[in-house]
């Protein structure tokens, strides 16, 4: 008997302030306006997506000991646009990224809570850590955890906030007129957690929400992020949309669940993946060079080249050849506030390496951060894009995709109107939504039943 | 006197409705029209605020906490006769900013365990999605159990609250509220409106000259800023405060656009107006308009008696008279209107009323005590701003770190 063909999951991030996103573009909207933030979620709803994504930063990047300008900056709070766009969807499921380190459990389980209350059980968290000290300048405790223990505190903040979720159980607030009762239990929402990170306790005020708790994603690609997402989240934000790199992470992660006594589809993968669409592969591919160089100015290419120089090279020509100095190896880096420079482990050697790169293909600086930055994950015709996305998931290299659009509000409409009814037709992706809640959209389990919506119905 | 607001219609009053759970009667909820069973659910917050709409009021206020409702003052009780729990006040206004068009949103929030980074720009993004309505009220919390639900700080128990010992810490918390509010502002002013530039032919999205580091340092932390959201539409959000006495009013005076206070009588009430007044010139914004609501707890009938007799029947059911802060009224909507129109003369601008029950009182109010307003030219007849400053008569505030650059230029 052949596999049955997996459903594909699609998800939608809204274009972050990194050079993915062409705000030069004719085209480009307000990244601030909410009217940006309701189009984008509407489009998704209409194309039936499993959620809208989205990214968190809490301080603004410097380069140079300067604000970093050539990105969009600037961006609303989490919760909050979450919430209001609750009231401008129906289904769409809402996830956001919310930092364990700069919070406390108890406001974010209050908000988390809330939220779920507010889209009738559509909420979702993407739990991120940080530790740097430059970020913490924001807060009131300052830069306080050494970089060894976010993972720990990451950990201690999930299993702290879902005692709190957990602390007021089903059914807890019976409201009866008649009988003057309103709380079954006086002790609903009670809860003492003790430990290393958080010692606190009390009672929760937020009662149970649709979905208990609200999905949990994990984005951190180390070894302990891995096994971080393996023990409790229920679904990954990886950045791994290659073929063979996808599978060989979802290999290696769904391999990990079996030790803490969970199955392959109680954790989904899920890969960004950006995309550039033409009426035929050909034409698609011409777009996609455009944006490529639309993404990456000579401006922009000189500072992404700074990221592994680590010095200011602002003196060279974007269109001449590549430094011949060798970056500056130190703690003290140029850019601060981006993760990705600590990608980075030996920026000598990856300077020879570019270097022999642009000198073999005759590249400009500008052409080598065009060719050797992020391109586009699925470039095609419609058709194509389709195919591959299909085959991809497939082949258990991902569950689906979280697609991130270059353009702002509108860049997700093409996929929408153009693509989703291919793979509607291939019978791989859903014709119109099954369930209310985002765990029913994900096929994940509620926390009080033990099985997933689809078993529970069918049982 | 230069510190009343500028209103576009100098006689009309404003309105407020705060909103708390079924309403602020403890046994509100179990009225037939109180819908108790609805109260974590977004419809429910919607009807509220749409009813309050329908009124042309002001804006509504979201009470919120970060720890059960309590019949204690300072600690948590083990009452399941009561309505306890509610849903995040900023996002409650924020699920609503899309589904209304006028009202203001004004949600409570704690400065005393809040980061002021997070509360800034979520005030900001909360006007954005209202497109120019959003506020806050600001409140501390001197309760032990909300500080153990942070585990950041030790609160001790208030044993009397005129003892020195509570004064300096009731003192330490306001101080550190108005820190708050000083960083939120800041923040707010942290981007210039025009900082976003999108200049194609130098590659750069803003003129980061135009975004500042806001480097505050006070007693109790610092944030160097900016913030990650730009200036919200109105350049500040309104900045609200309720206070009963001196160190309250203190911090009404210097960090709020509008102060709420609790006479009982028009004398107390010009009383509370010229202590306010007289702090706000001490700290230097004799000049600048801050509007001062009285606050009253309603129950609004066709006769005075039918509005004692509800009273009545919700303290029997409560098993105890309802006491609170605020003077309970109880009469016709043009009783109310009397009475309005009195402490208007001793010097408050606006009023923010509390309904006995949400279902009965805020109808009262949007349909019967709105009109008799507009019917004495006290009221507006229809919504005359885009932004909840605007309904307030409060002019866009100028940046405070543009007007620096000015003048340093």
């Amino acid at each position: 008997m052949s596999k049955p063909l997996k459903q594909i999951h699609l998800a939608a991030h809204f274009p972050g302030v990194n050079n993915t996103t062409v705000w030069s573009d004719p085209a480009a909207g307000s990244h601030i306006e909410f009217d940006s933030f309701a189009h984008f979620a509407r489009t998704a709803e209409r194309a039936k997506f499993d959620f809208l994504f989205l990214a968190e930063g809490l301080r603004l990047r410097e380069q140079g000991g300067k604000i970093y300008d050539l990105d969009v900056v600037g961006r609303p709070d989490t919760f909050t646009v979450l919430a209001a766009l609750a009231a401008v969807t129906d289904r769409l499921g809402l996830t956001g990224t919310i930092n364990s380190t700069f919070n406390e459990p108890y406001e974010v389980a209050r908000q988390f809570a809330s939220l779920d209350h507010l889209s009738g059980g559509r909420s979702a968290w993407n739990v991120v850590t940080s530790w740097d000290a430059f970020t913490g300048e924001n807060f009131r405790r300052g830069g306080f955890l050494p970089q060894e223990e976010r993972y720990s505190r990451a950990k201690e903040f999930l299993a702290t906030a879902n005692e709190l979720f957990d602390s007021f159980g089903a059914g807890e607030i019976l409201a009866d007129q008649a009988t003057g009762t309103f709380l079954r239990d006086a002790k609903a929402g009670a809860f003492v957690h003790q430990g290393q990170h958080f010692d606190i306790h009390g009672r929760f005020n937020v009662p149970r929400s649709p979905q208990g708790r609200p999905v949990i994603f994990q984005a951190g690609d180390s070894d302990e992020g891995r096994e971080f997402a393996a023990s409790g989240a229920d679904a990954i934000f990886s950045r791994y949309a290659g073929l063979a790199e996808g599978r060989a992470f979802y290999a290696d992660v769904k391999g990990r669940l079996a030790k803490y006594g969970r199955r392959p589809d109680q954790l989904l993968i899920l890969p960004a993946a950006t995309f550039v669409l033409g009426d035929t592969d050909a034409e698609a591919a011409e777009l996609a060079r455009e944006v490529r160089r639309q993404q990456v100015s000579g401006a922009t290419a000189l500072k992404h080249l700074e990221f592994v120089w680590n010095r200011d090279l602002s003196a060279y020509d974007p269109e001449g050849p590549l430094p011949d100095v060798d970056p500056v190896v130190s703690e003290e880096h140029i850019s601060r506030g981006r993760a990705q420079v600590r990608m980075y482990r030996d920026p000598v050697a990856i300077a020879r390496e570019w270097r022999q790169l642009a000198e073999a293909n005759k590249w400009s600086i500008r052409d080598l951060v065009i060719n050797t930055g992020n391109r586009q994950t699925f470039v095609g015709a419609p058709e194509s894009v389709a195919r591959s996305i299909n085959e991809f998931v497939q082949a258990d290299a991902s569950d689906g995709f979280i697609l991130v659009p270059h353009i702002t509000p509108g860049g997700l409409d093409p996929f929408a109107d153009k693509v989703v009814p291919l793979l509607q037709e291939q019978g791989v992706f859903r014709a119109d939504y099954e369930g209310t809640t985002l765990r029913d959209h994900l096929g994940l389990a509620h926390p009080d039943s033990g099985a997933p919506a689809a078993e529970r119905a069918a049982s | 006197m230069s510190s009343a607001p500028d209103s576009r219609d100098p006689d009309h009053l404003h309105l407020a409705v705060a909103l708390d759970g079924t309403g602020w009667h403890p046994a509100s909820w179990r009225e037939p029209v109180a819908r108790p069973g609805d109260l974590f659910t977004a419809g429910y917050w919607a009807d509220q605020v749409a009813e309050a709409e329908r009124g042309l009021l002001d804006f509504v206020t979201f009470e919120d906490g970060l720890g059960p409702q309590s019949s204690r003052l300072l600690e948590p009780d083990d009452r399941t006769d009561q309505v306890r729990g509610r849903l995040d006040a900023v996002l409650v206004a924020a699920r609503v900013a899309p589904l209304t068009r006028h009202i203001g949103l004004v949600p409570t929030v704690v400065a005393t365990h809040t980061e002021p980074f997070h509360i800034s720009k979520a005030i900001a993004t909360l006007d954005y999605v209202s497109t120019g309505r959003a506020g806050l009220r600001v409140r501390i919390s001197a309760r032990p159990d909300e500080a153990a639900h942070f585990g950041r700080r030790t609160i001790g128990r208030i044993e009397a609250p005129d003892s020195p010992d509570a004064q300096e810490l009731v003192g330490d918390l306001l101080d550190e509220a108005a820190d708050h509010v000083e960083v939120v502002r800041r923040l707010w002013d942290s981007w210039e409106d025009d900082a976003e530039i999108r200049d194609r032919a130098t590659g750069r999205f803003i003129d980061r000259d135009k975004l500042h580091y806001i480097d505050f340092e006070g007693r109790f932390f610092s944030v160097k800023g900016p913030s990650i959201t730009p200036r919200p539409p109105q350049g500040q959000p309104l900045v609200t405060a309720l206070g009963h006495r001196t160190l309250p009013y203190r911090l009404i005076a210097r960090q709020a656009d509008l102060g709420y206070v609790t006479p009982h009588d028009p004398e107390q009430a010009r009383a509370i107006v010229a202590e306010i007044r007289a702090e706000q010139e001490a700290a230097g914004r004799a000049g600048q308009a801050l509007h001062l609501f009285g606050d009253l707890l309603v129950f609004l009938d066709d006769s005075r008696a039918a509005a004692a007799a509800r009273r009545e029947r919700l303290d029997a059911l409560a098993g105890e008279p309802y006491t609170g802060d605020a003077r309970i009224f109880t009469g016709t909507a043009a009783e109310l209107a009397d009475l309005l129109e009195e402490f208007a003369a001793a010097g408050l601008t606006g009023f923010r009323l509390r309904p006995a029950v949400a279902g009965h009182d805020l109808p009262r109010v949007s349909r019967d005590l709105v009109p008799e307003l507009q019917r004495r030219g006290r009221f507006r007849t229809a919504y005359e701003a885009d932004t909840l400053r605007g309904l307030l008569g409060l002019a866009r505030p100028a940046n405070r770190y543009a007007a620096a650059a000015a003048t340093a230029v």
